[in-house]
């Protein structure tokens, strides 16, 4: 596993803010409007402070014109009146195309029809770190709002100057700009027609309020649901090129086995067989996937496995393997845990674990290469799409600017396509066989070659006094990672630390990173923290919560959810959690049943109280909201990757098992749309809750609490 | 070593050159390109693959293209008739029964295997029908409705 270390670092769970540089430049004008016509274009240069992760240190190309890394995104208003946004963000499911494109008409004035968004292509989008922290709505909505306001008022001026009138009294709607005195009005069409008129733009000025939105907010239906329901969509795994091969590749038996033995006599005898052999990079490529498949199973290996860890040792792996000196920045300290502990009447202490989960995004990793002249172009489905660019051209030893990365709308990826595996796989082929080849990994290969979302443990001491104040919260989490960490509860005596572990399994990002983790542990202790201070749960975090956008989503929830609810049945429990991650708020409400004769059990109903600011698109919010409950039980249940010696033992749909229709309870989703606050991202935050609010019903309907997620891989049998 | 083989696909009739043991589904992706069918596991365990053969949904991963000679196929593509999409695709789309969409396809083809057996399937028999379709997106709940939905729309008119 030594190679794997090398080579991929997990992604830092920590968003620190930095200031970008600020530089003057002017436009590769001419260009730009050569490519897209001419018309009227606005760019943003964000000035602003924006994360790092959002404006880390690269070269960006447009048609080899190196332009300023401080552009972000751009539009374009062309000739025949199409709006064209441009954003280097992928579509994985989410549905920002439709969320940034009602934006857009809602700032430009144009019907949401005649808006398309250029998406994810290192040659014709800005420069972007990639598709993750759920970050597109935050940064993209007020950065489309203030070009597409630009525009707006270029248009005007153009109108302006055309009737030799003040532009003040202009207005522009409807894609027109008319003139209320005279009566006169010019399309945008006609406005831009002949035109190369670019305005930068500071990502600074203020912004519609949501309140006045008129396309923005409403539950606009995914762009393209036709092309989707119809089977039209190309996603990558389906594109096919002229003379594309179909690449296969030789994995070893085991993470970090060696090769001993080798002979590829008879897949090379093969017609239209290439076999590449290249390090430890071994590979077909052939006419096609049966073919491809038939040339590796006749290369013959041997290869010397490496004893390691395996699943069922591997909580206390990590707690021993922790790195000793935990550095500073990973350690929040406040009031003195001594005192807290003195001052408080009930005291817990607890360990919670978390298995590692695979992603498996129903469409596995793809890539299709192709090289003309040096050059290389890939189509894949990754979240980050210019760092692919990057890695491809260190791997082949190319300027990046001779290399294009272009994201299809993909299968989703929920964090776990970050990494260009594919590509460079495809890449290499392509370069071996000078045609373009498409490599598509099997199920198998997504569930053992792909990362994982880092197991933890996470270990936990509380005091809390007879009336049920918290007096002291120590929190130390092993490996899993640092998002959500911070307990949102008012606590005097803290003490918050996050242990650094070396990596067992290639790990990386999933959605919500560790926050599931850590609000597991978290709201799974507090709710043993209400019951010895003999406390209803709610009423226990209320008194402990002055932070006001939590309290409402864990109000809203317990309302809908009908809190506290009066045991009817057998069997029957109902949980609570809440908690907060990346500007936005969650809490949710589980009842549950269980069989104690067989075991077996089930979510009955979830309320999900959910608040981001203001909401986009509502449509795609909640679908956004129940399908990360869906993923989020699976997590909570019964998912976890099995490992033992380097393989992977559970690495098939049938073995690892995800959530099915079967599972899945009843979802109510209330939003709470702040029209007074900036639009924060969905995507993550809403998946955070499920497992202690699941967890915690489960204690109160049987009296068993489980620290462990998945909390009942195997059912839950009488204690 | 391929023998050449005929299938009807849609309403088509293709000659097929790939060995009769590979799966219908490479035949169609790849020999075919119909690439509206996918592939999610090809252990038959997703239902992504999922087409009508002689009417029944099956999991094309599974079944060799041999096997498919004498039934005709019906693929996600072949749905559409006349620029007027199936009523379980309009009423995925009414839905918005999809967020990655990819395992739209296999989803659709279920639902309407299932239809064409039951024209008005109740909750459970739907969830029963689906449960070999993984949405590793969650959108569950919507596609429930929209098959409830098509299931409306179909009886409307009177199909
Ligand atoms: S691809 Fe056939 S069932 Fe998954
Ligand atoms: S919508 Fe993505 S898998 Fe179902």
């Amino acid at each position: 596993m030594s190679t794997m270390k090398e080579r991929f670092a997990p992604e830092p769970e920590r968003y620190e803010f930095s200031a970008a540089p600020m530089h003057q430049f002017e436009l590769a004008r001419r260009d730009f409007f050569k490519v897209l016509g001419a018309g009227i274009a606005v760019f943003v240069v964000a000035k602003e402070a924006l994360p790092a992760q959002e404006t880390a240190a690269g070269s960006r190309s447009f048609h080899n014109e190196e332009l300023p890394k401080e552009i972000t995104s751009w539009l374009h208003v062309g000739e025949d009146g199409v709006v064209t946004g441009f954003t280097g963000k992928a579509e994985m499911g989410q549905n920002i195309r439709t969320s940034i494109s009602q934006t857009i008409a809602d700032e430009l004035r144009v019907p949401f029809e005649s808006v398309r968004l250029v998406l994810a292509d290192t040659t014709l989008t800005p420069f972007d770190a990639g598709t993750f922290g759920s970050r597109t709505t935050p940064t993209m909505t007020p950065q489309f709002r203030r070009v597409a306001e630009a525009a707006r008022n270029l248009l005007i001026g153009v109108a302006a100057k055309e009737w030799n009138v003040a532009p003040e009294g202009l207005v522009a709607a409807d894609a027109k700009v008319t003139d209320p005195t005279s009566k006169r009005s010019l399309s945008y069409a006609e406005l831009a027609r002949g035109k190369t008129l670019a305005q930068n733009l500071p990502a600074e000025d203020p912004i519609t309020p949501a309140s006045e939105w008129k396309i923005a907010g409403k539950p606009l239906p995914k762009v393209d649901g036709r092309a989707f329901v119809t089977g039209r969509h190309q996603y990558t795994s389906d594109i096919r090129l002229d003379g594309m091969l179909y690449g296969k590749v030789l994995r070893p038996p085991s993470f970090g086995a060696t090769l001993t033995s080798y002979d590829d006599t008879a897949a090379k005898a093969m017609t239209g067989v290439t076999v590449v052999r290249d390090g430890d990079f071994i590979a077909v490529a052939a006419p096609s996937a049966h073919e491809a498949q038939k040339a590796l199973d006749a290369i013959h290996t041997q290869w010397k496995e490496v004893p390691q860890v395996p699943s069922k040792e591997i909580f206390s792996h990590l707690k021993k393997n922790a790195e000793p000196s935990s550095n500073e920045r990973f350690r929040r300290q406040k009031g003195s845990l001594e005192e807290g502990l003195a001052a408080a009447a009930h005291r817990i202490d607890a360990t919670y674990n978390v298995a590692y989960i695979a992603h498996a995004p129903l469409e596995p990793r793809a890539a299709v290469a192709q090289w003309t002249d040096g050059k290389l172009a890939v189509w894949t489905g990754t979240q980050r799409p210019f760092a692919n660019r990057d890695e491809l051209a260190s791997v082949f030893h190319i300027p990046e600017s001779n290399v294009r990365v272009i994201v299809p709308d993909t299968g989703a990826a929920y964090g776990g396509k970050h990494t260009s595996d594919a590509a460079i796989e495809a890449a290499r082929l392509a370069r071996a066989t000078g045609k373009p080849v498409k490599v598509v990994w099997t199920r198998e290969e997504e569930f053992t070659w792909a990362y994982f979302r880092p197991a933890g443990v996470i270990e936990v001491s509380s005091g809390v006094t007879g009336d049920g104040k918290l007096t002291a919260w120590e929190f130390h989490n092993y490996h899993s990672g640092m998002s959500g960490i911070e307990t949102p509860y008012d606590v005097a005596n803290q003490l918050t630390q996050y242990h650094q572990v070396p990596l067992v399994l290639r790990s990386g990002s999933y959605r919500g990173l560790a926050a599931t983790a850590n609000h597991f542990a978290r709201e799974t202790h507090m709710d043993a923290l209400a019951r010895v201070a003999k406390m209803d749960s709610l009423e226990f975090r209320l008194k402990n919560l002055s932070d006001v956008r939590m309290r409402a989503v864990l109000e809203a929830a317990a309302k809908s959810c009908g809190w506290p609810r009066k045991k009817t049945q057998e069997g029957q429990g109902f949980g609570l959690a809440c908690g907060a991650e990346k500007g936005s708020y969650v809490a949710t409400c589980a009842e549950v049943a269980v069989d104690r004769a067989s075991g077996s059990v089930r979510v009955v109903r979830v309320v999900e109280a959910f608040e981001c600011g203001a909401i986009v698109n509502p449509d795609g919010l909640r679908n956004q909201v129940v399908g990360a409950i869906i993923q989020g039980l699976g997590g909570a249940l019964f998912e976890a990757v099995e490992f033992e010696n380097g393989h992977i033992k559970n690495p098939h749909f049938s073995a690892y098992r995800v959530p099915r229709f079967r599972d899945v309870p009843e979802i109510e989703a209330v939003l709470l749309d702040r029209k007074d606050l900036p639009s924060a991202g969905a995507g993550e935050t809403p998946i955070m809750t499920i497992a202690p609010a699941v967890g915690n019903a489960l204690f109160d309907a049987t009296g068993i609490r489980l620290n462990n997620l998945p909390l009942v891989p195997n059912g839950l049998r009488a204690a | 070593m391929a023998k050449a083989m005929e299938i009807e696909v849609n309403g088509k009739h293709y000659a097929v050159s790939y060995p009769a043991d590979t799966p219908l589904l490479d035949v169609l992706r790849d020999e075919l390109s119909l690439t509206g069918t996918k592939y999610g596991c090809g252990e038959g365990q997703c239902g992504a693959c999922t087409v009508l053969i002689g009417g029944a949904p099956k999991r094309s991963c599974q079944i060799p293209v041999s096997a498919a000679v004498a039934k005709p196929v019906t693929t996600i593509e072949g749905l559409e008739k006349e620029a007027k999409l199936h009523p379980v695709q309009q009423a995925f789309l009414d839905a918005g029964a999809f967020q990655c969409a990819f395992c739209t396809s296999g989803m659709l083809m279920s639902s309407v295997g299932l239809l064409q057996k039951n024209a008005n399937p109740k909750r459970e028999e739907i969830v029963q029908s689906l449960q070999g379709n993984i949405c590793r997106c969650g959108t569950h709940p919507r596609i429930i409705e929209a098959v409830q939905h098509a299931a409306k729309m179909m009886q409307e008119r009177g199909r």
